[in-house]
């Protein structure tokens, strides 16, 4: 390091200006969560779609192991149907759409679950899980949850130190997403295959029938819908664009955080 | 952006290689122990070759579950028919005395089953399940002659490797693997709850897959054809079903 003058001068003034720039450049998502996290993202949007327009062919739920339109049903969901004989009270029927519904659902449902496999293997190898997912006893206290709860209900923006790793509230939120809903929404998915109950028929009766995991299937795939509710006004409360800059590029800087 | 060093571009291209020559690997494999299913091509063509091929690795031999009497629906759903054509009216009139099964193809002996021949066949029967791909179902006993003691009656070739079938409503056939047609299940189904198969549930004869959703189910099936690969190949579209032109898939396991 034998440099003197003026180039020194120039290598420690870019050193110290950059330095501050570094700092607030907080190393957020790793590339392979990044590319697990709009993988997904994608898988879950054509999920959501071609179910929803699987349900439109039957949109009625039963308990038990049958039911069709000659049987009482749990519930109906009050809109049209792309089915003839399914009695509805509109007087249309939509166009059929099932074909290629079912084909996106369950190559979607393919890639999903693949991805799924590999965050957790991932965060079980570098730990990402256990260090950054999974709940600490600090994180439990019943005043923290609720600070952490109410925090966004009155539309109070996270500080940008809050931005460095989950609170509470999102580890039980992500442990029951990745460990309770998903794993029930494959599940009670695969229940309704009829070669998959043929080779597991333990699968559908723990459930309570076919038409039981179709039920299980439908409210869980529900609840998942409200998480990513809740997840989108979350990044939009803490900054759409620097979250999803962080998605894509994993990187934000803390002042670009209230922009 | 300057992470993209040498080093990391020769490991990911590294990885790539690895993994296109694991999934070539992986196709040759698949191919070779049956694991591809004709309607393989296109954009879900992944999706449902690994959903087939999963299904073949845990399922071959599995059987359908079955249900003991007191859980058959009271009210077995109809689904929808197309008009009756005037050659099934005819026939109907006469109380499918004249009803014939035809089978041909890749088989030592061509031969054809009136109602009667099935039914002098060892009869089968299971309470078993059909579901529709809508999502409802109900369970009824289904009575026929299983598909392969069909087979072994016309000695089907070793080279088989899928049964088509037509059904009398227009445009309506399809297609099995060898591991469905022979599966103890698989019935030509000429029975429901102990009487005549109605029509309107498919009568005289449907197939009967209880390891497959309904659409695969055809009603009034009036002949069989055994193929190999590349016969199967040549019929209409291709894909081995009337369903593949509708975007429906081959393989209704799931």
């Amino acid at each position: 390091m034998a440099t003197s003058g003026p180039a020194q001068a120039i290598v420690e003034n870019a050193v110290t200006r950059r330095a501050p720039i570094v700092a607030a450049e907080m190393p957020r998502h790793t590339g392979f969560i990044r590319m697990a996290h709009w993988i997904f993202a994608l898988c879950f949007f054509a999920l959501l779609l071609s179910g929803t327009e699987i349900l439109i062919s039957h949109p009625r739920f039963y308990w038990g192991e049958t039911g069709n339109v000659n049987t009482q049903p749990l519930f109906k969901i009050p809109i049209p149907s792309s089915r003839k004989l399914v009695p509805t009270g509109y007087g249309y029927t939509l166009p059929d759409q099932n074909g290629w519904s079912r084909a996106m659902h369950f190559e979607a449902a393919w890639f999903a679950v693949i991805i799924g496999f590999l965050y957790v293997a991932y965060g079980l190898w570098t730990r990402h899980l256990t260090d950054s997912i999974l709940p600490k006893k600090g994180h439990l206290t019943l005043s923290g949850l609720w600070a952490s709860f109410m925090k966004p209900l009155r539309w109070q923006r996270p500080a940008p130190e809050e931005a460095a790793s989950y609170n509470g509230l999102q580890r039980i939120a992500y442990v029951i997403v990745i460990f309770v809903l998903f794993p029930l929404e494959i599940w009670s998915g695969l229940a309704l295959s009829l070669g998959f109950m043929s080779a597991f028929p333990r699968s559908v009766q723990l459930l309570g029938g076919h038409q039981s995991a179709r039920t299980i299937h439908f409210f869980d795939s529900i609840a998942l819908l409200l998480f990513l509710l809740v997840h989108i006004v979350m990044i939009c409360l803490a900054g759409f664009r620097s979250r999803t800059t962080a998605m894509i590029t994993g990187r934000a800087t803390a002042t670009k955080e209230r922009v | 952006m300057s992470n993209l060093s040498r080093r990391k571009l020769i490991t990911s291209g590294l990885w790539m290689t690895a993994g296109a020559a694991g999934l070539g690997v992986a196709a040759k494999l698949a191919a070779k122990y049956g694991l591809v299913p004709p309607d393989h091509g296109g954009l879900y063509g992944p999706g449902e070759t690994l959903t087939y091929a999963a299904q073949r690795l845990l399922t071959k031999h599995s059987m359908a579950r079955e249900f003991s009497r007191d859980k058959i629906s009271p009210r077995p759903f109809q689904n929808e028919l197309a008009p009756l054509t005037e050659e099934f009216k005819k026939l109907q009139a006469a109380n499918f005395a004249d009803w014939k099964v035809t089978v041909d193809g890749l088989v030592h002996e061509p031969a054809s089953f009136t109602l009667a021949d099935l039914k002098s066949l060892p009869q089968r029967s299971h309470i078993t399940e059909i579901a529709c791909e809508e999502g409802w179902s109900y369970i009824a006993e289904w009575h026929g002659a299983p598909l392969h003691a069909i087979l072994d009656a016309v000695g089907a070739k070793p080279e088989a490797k899928y049964v088509y079938y037509n059904s009398m409503e227009p445009d309506s056939w399809d297609s099995i693997d060898m591991d469905d047609a022979l599966h103890p299940q698989t019935f030509l189904c000429y029975g429901m709850n102990g009487s005549d198969l109605p029509v309107p549930h498919g009568g005289p004869v449907r197939m009967r897959l209880p390891r497959q959703i309904g659409y695969k189910n055809l009603k009034f099936i009036n002949k069989l054809t055994v193929l190999d690969e590349a016969g199967l190949k040549k019929l209409g579209n291709g894909c081995g079903s009337i369903a593949c032109q509708y975007g429906y898939a081959w393989y209704t396991g799931i």
